[in-house]
C-alpha cells in the first residue's frame, strides 16, 4: 500500500498552501481588513471628539471588532472547501487531525496580521493610553490562536449544513465571548496597573477546550461531510 | 480482428488474488438507495469497463471503491481493507487505503486557485514523494507548457489530463476513472491505455466507467453493466 507523508510534512505543506492562496486571494487582508478599519471609525462618528469616552471604551471596541471581523474571516468559504480540493486531500491521505491544525495555525497567522493592520488605527482613532501595553504580545496570539481554534471547529460542524454561512458566525460568537472578555479585562488590567494574569487564564483556558475540541472532533467530523 | 470477449464474470488476474471485493453492497445518497446488493470482484492485473445508463450508479460504486463512501449495507474490501467499517479503525483503515487509490471524477481534484505545477507539487508534498515527479508527470501529459496556469485557467480536456497526471504521480493500485473519455481527445485517449498498462504492471486493478460500450472494449478485460443498482455482466468488443 502506497504511504503519504508524515504529519508534521503535511501541516507544513497545508499551511504553505493556505497561506499561498490568502496571497493570491487576498479575502483576508485586502477585504476583511479594510471593512474592519471602517467599522472602527463608526465608534468615533457616533459619540463625536469626546476624548476621554473615545480612549475608555476604545480598545474594548476594537476587541469587538476583531472578534466580529476575525469570525467572518475564520468561517469564510475557503478553497480547500470545494469539491475538488476536498477529493485531492482525502485522496492524498491527508490525516484530518493535520489538516485542522494547518487550518488553525494559518487562520491564527492571518487573525493576528488582521489585528496588527487594525491596531494603528484604532490608536489613531481613540488615542488610548495603556501603560501596561507590553501585555498585548499575549493578548494578541492567544486571540488569533483562540479564534482561529472556534472557527476550525465551527466551519466543520457546520460544513454541507443549508444555512453555512449563518451557522458558523452564530457557532463562534458565543464561544468567542471568554476571548473577548478576556481581551478587554487584559487591557483594563494593564491600564489600572493590575496584574491580567487571572483574565489571561481564562483566555488560555478557553483556547485550550477549543483547540481540544476542534482536533478530537477532527477525524469524525470529515467525514461526515 | 476485433475479438469478443465473453462475459464469463472472469476475474482472473496474473498474480490471481482480488484487488477488490464487494459482497451484497448496498449504499445510498442523500438517503435514496442507489446500489442494491452489488457483487463484484475486481483481480489484480485486470481492467474492468463499468457501464449503465445516467443515475444507474456507476460514479456511487466508484465512491464506494474509492473509500469516500460508505456502504450501508453489505461488505467491501479493498486491499484487504474493510472500507465499510465503523469507528475509528474504519477511518484510519479508509485513510490509508485511500493513498493506494485514484478517483478520476467528474469533477478534477485539483484547487481551482493554484496553477496545475503547484497542484502536483502539493500532491507530491502530501503524499511524501519527489516535487521533482511532478513535473515528470505533467511532461507525460503533454502539459508541460502550462504548468504555470491556474485550475480554473484551463479548459476541461487540460483538467482531465491533469488528474491523469496525478494519477501517474501517486501510481496508484486501484484506478478509477469515470467518464474515461470524456474531454479527452484521441491523444489523451492513449494516455489512458498507459495509465491502466502501469496499474497491471504492478499487479494493481482499473475500473472505466463510460456511456459508449464501444469506446471501452479495447481497454478493458470484461465489462458489467449496472441495472437497478447491480452489475449484470455484459459483452464487450475488444481488439
Amino acid at each position: 500500500m502506497n504511504g503519504s507523508a508524515g504529519p508534521g510534512e503535511q501541516v507544513r505543506a497545508l499551511v504553505g498552501l493556505h497561506l499561498a492562496l490568502e496571497r493570491r486571494t487576498g479575502e483576508a487582508l485586502l477585504v476583511v481588513a479594510p471593512f474592519g478599519a471602517v467599522a472602527l471609525l463608526l465608534l468615533p462618528m457616533a459619540v463625536g471628539t469626546d476624548i476621554p469616552l473615545l480612549r475608555q471604551v476604545g480598545p474594548g471596541f476594537y476587541w469587538l471588532v476583531v472578534l466580529l471581523f476575525g469570525v467572518m474571516l475564520t468561517v469564510r468559504h475557503t478553497a480547500e472547501d470545494g469539491p475538488g480540493a476536498q477529493a485531492l486531500l482525502a485522496q492524498c491521505g491527508v490525516d484530518p487531525v493535520a489538516r485542522a491544525v494547518a487550518r488553525v495555525v494559518a487562520d491564527a497567522v492571518l487573525l493576528l496580521a488582521f489585528q496588527l493592520v487594525l491596531a494603528p488605527v484604532a490608536v489613531a482613532l481613540y488615542d488610548p493610553r495603556i501603560p501596561g501595553w507590553p501585555w498585548l504580545f499575549a493578548v494578541l496570539p492567544l486571540v488569533a490562536i483562540g479564534l482561529a481554534a472556534l472557527g476550525a471547529l465551527a466551519g466543520a460542524v457546520s460544513s454541507g449544513a443549508p444555512g453555512r454561512a449563518l451557522l458558523g458566525p452564530l457557532l463562534v460568537l458565543p464561544l468567542a465571548v471568554p476571548l473577548l472578555l478576556g481581551a478587554t479585562q487584559v487591557i483594563e488590567a494593564a491600564r489600572y496597573a493590575r496584574a491580567p494574569w487571572p483574565w489571561l487564564l481564562l483566555m488560555g483556558l478557553a483556547e485550550l477546550l477549543a483547540l481540544l475540541a476542534t482536533l478530537l472532533t477532527a477525524p469524525s467530523l470529515e467525514e461526515t461531510e | 480482428m476485433p475479438e469478443l470477449c465473453a462475459p464469463t464474470g472472469r476475474a482472473s488476474g496474473p498474480e490471481g488474488g482480488p484487488v477488490a471485493t464487494l459482497e451484497s453492497v448496498h449504499a445510498t445518497i442523500a438517503g435514496t438507495p442507489v446500489l442494491r446488493g452489488v457483487d463484484l470482484r475486481l483481480h489484480a492485473g485486470e481492467v474492468v469497463g463499468l457501464l449503465g445508463p445516467n443515475g444507474s450508479g456507476k460514479s456511487t460504486l466508484l465512491k464506494v471503491l474509492a473509500g469516500m463512501l460508505r456502504p450501508v449495507g453489505g461488505t467491501c474490501r479493498v486491499l484487504g481493507v474493510d472500507v465499510g467499517a465503523d469507528g475509528a479503525t474504519g477511518r484510519a483503515g479508509r485513510a490509508r487505503v485511500r493513498t493506494s487509490i485514484t478517483l478520476i471524477g467528474h469533477q478534477p481534484a485539483l484547487y481551482p486557485q493554484l496553477e496545475l505545477g503547484e497542484n502536483l507539487r502539493l500532491v507530491a508534498r502530501l503524499t511524501g514523494r519527489d516535487e521533482a515527479h511532478a513535473e515528470s508527470a505533467l511532461e507525460a501529459v503533454g502539459l508541460a507548457a502550462a504548468r504555470h496556469r491556474r485550475a480554473d485557467r484551463c479548459s476541461h480536456g487540460m483538467l482531465r489530463r491533469a488528474d491523469l497526471a496525478r494519477a501517474l504521480l501517486t501510481e496508484p493500485q486501484l484506478l478509477l476513472l469515470d467518464e474515461a473519455h470524456a474531454g479527452l481527445d484521441r491523444d489523451s485517449v492513449h494516455l489512458v491505455q498507459v495509465l491502466t498498462d502501469q496499474v497491471r504492471a504492478r499487479s494493481g486493478a482499473c475500473v472505466l466507467v463510460s456511456h459508449e460500450r464501444d469506446q471501452l472494449g479495447p481497454l478493458v478485460d470484461r465489462a458489467v453493466e449496472l441495472v437497478d443498482g447491480a452489475p449484470v455482466p455484459v459483452a464487450v468488443v475488444t481488439t
